[in-house]
């Protein structure tokens, strides 16, 4: 039998959800009660699957916690898992990223705010920092969003291990091809509508990255206004928002297995983070953005709330599930790959994070 | 009575400190540092040490320290001397929503 765990972090704590049937799901948590959960890793490479959750107390500060019983029991590194050395006079603030390596089962990445990001060769349980990225020239003018100056997103190269992709508010894309040593700012073709010059090298406001499942030199980007397609792997990006109700919005999910299949959740605009028209709302494309369809059945209307940029994740079913969570506490499936939606959680503090996986 | 430095620990990081809701630094008749005190006390106890301060040695922003009845932020910050019979208070400031 599979199983499908969606986990749920929010500003007030970690919920597992589970499900036989992607149909009736059971609810467990919270688990640190009080802490904000705004990374998740569901490592599946070995055996017994690891949960590697970032949590961050106002009080006292970030650390990174790990289960390998499905939230029975936690672990945390007893030096701590992750931190600045000390030449850095840097401190972690917050772990916004938690990602499994795709070439080796013992590496994990991860990356913080400040900007920063990290390496692990044992699985998540220390972690060391990518020298090459926090050594770049372009550092003292990378901005902080609102939601903190931090890297979101981490993309590895499925068939090249010295490859990777990095995001981030504000700063934009970077890519190395030299396994982290070098980076290079990869946002051509990227608007920064806030900036004098709106198309600058770097300092683009690039809200989540994904890779397509079946070519991996094409990704999707959502930006603070704008979306985005490259198929030159970050080389260049043009345009996808065509056919969209708005070009605003934090989240993008690519297919999990299908090739040019994405889903977006829109947001009306800057000045305005509420789902267009009033009725929350996923976009999907079958046609790497050359198209877009509605998705809204199942979904309330009016609704007046706000899906954050990783607060959506889709699981690895061959019809994969999409599930996302939203500022007011609710979490949505769709087994359907988005035609419909419904309701697993409701009654949550602000979802930050939803990530799902298949356990076997 | 101790003449050592007592820390007492909030009831959230007691389970970090194998249940003790309070710890004790020997010092010497030299009063010493509160760092040096801190230092001392978590130096077996890194993940406390990293709930109360940053890597980089900062007290973070939303925990109050106290020495004898008085916020260290007010008196000198962790450069405060503190002698035999100090008692640190370890607390969480009114935070949150």
């Amino acid at each position: 039998m599979t199983r499908t765990l969606v986990a749920i972090g929010t500003r007030k704590g970690l919920w597992l959800a589970r499900s036989n049937d992607r149909n009736t799901w059971s609810l467990d948590g919270p688990h640190f009660l009080m802490r904000e959960v705004p990374s998740i890793g569901i490592d599946t490479r070995h055996g017994q699957p690891r949960l590697l959750v970032g949590v961050r107390s106002e009080h006292w500060g970030p650390t990174i916690m790990r289960s390998d019983d499905l939230g029975q029991s936690w672990d945390e590194t007893p030096e701590g898992a992750i931190h600045f050395p000390e030449d850095t006079g840097a401190a972690v603030e917050r772990v916004w990223q938690i990602t499994p390596d795709v070439h080796d089962d013992d590496v994990v990445w991860a990356s913080t705010e400040p900007q920063a990001l990290w390496h692990s060769a044992d699985r998540g349980e220390t972690f060391s920092l990518v020298r090459g990225l926090w050594e770049h020239p372009h550092r003292p003018e990378w901005g902080a969003g609102f939601g903190g100056a931090a890297i979101h997103t981490i993309l590895p190269h499925p068939t090249d291990s010295a490859e990777m992709l990095v995001a981030m508010s504000t700063g934009g894309v970077y890519r190395t091809a030299d396994g982290g040593e070098s980076w290079t700012a990869s946002n051509t073709g990227i608007k920064a509508p806030y900036q004098p010059d709106p198309w600058p090298e770097f300092g683009q406001c690039v809200h989540k990255v994904a890779r397509d499942s079946a070519n991996p030199a094409r990704l999707y980007a959502q930006n603070h206004h704008g979306v985005y397609r490259s198929d030159d792997n970050g080389g260049t990006w043009t345009s996808i928002a065509g056919g969209l109700p708005t070009d605003f919005g934090f989240t993008v999910v690519a297919h999990p297995s299908r090739g040019d299949t994405l889903w977006l959740i829109p947001v009306t605009a800057d000045r305005e983070r509420v789902p267009p028209g009033g009725q929350l709302q996923v976009q999907r494309s079958s046609d790497a953005g050359a198209s877009w369809m509605t998705c809204s059945e199942g979904l309330p209307a009016p609704s007046y709330t706000c899906v954050l940029r990783d607060a959506a994740a889709a699981d690895t079913h061959e019809q994969a599930g999409v599930y996302f969570g939203t500022r007011n506490g609710e979490v949505y499936a769709s087994v359907d790959e988005g035609e419909s939606f419904a309701r697993i959680a409701e009654q949550l503090p602000d979802v930050l994070c939803v990530r799902a996986a298949v356990l076997r | 009575m101790s003449d050592g430095v007592r820390i007492i620990l909030p009831a959230v990081l007691r389970e970090l400190a194998d249940g003790a809701s309070e710890l004790v630094v020997p010092v010497g008749v030299e009063a010493v540092s509160l760092r040096t005190v801190l230092d001392t006390a978590f130096v077996t106890r890194p993940l406390i040490r990293a709930r109360i301060r940053d890597e980089t040695g900062a007290l973070r922003r939303h925990v109050n320290v106290f020495v004898d009845g008085q916020d260290v932020r007010r008196i000198g910050g962790l450069d405060l001397l503190v002698g035999p019979g100090a008692v640190v208070h370890i607390l969480p400031s009114v935070a949150g929503g």
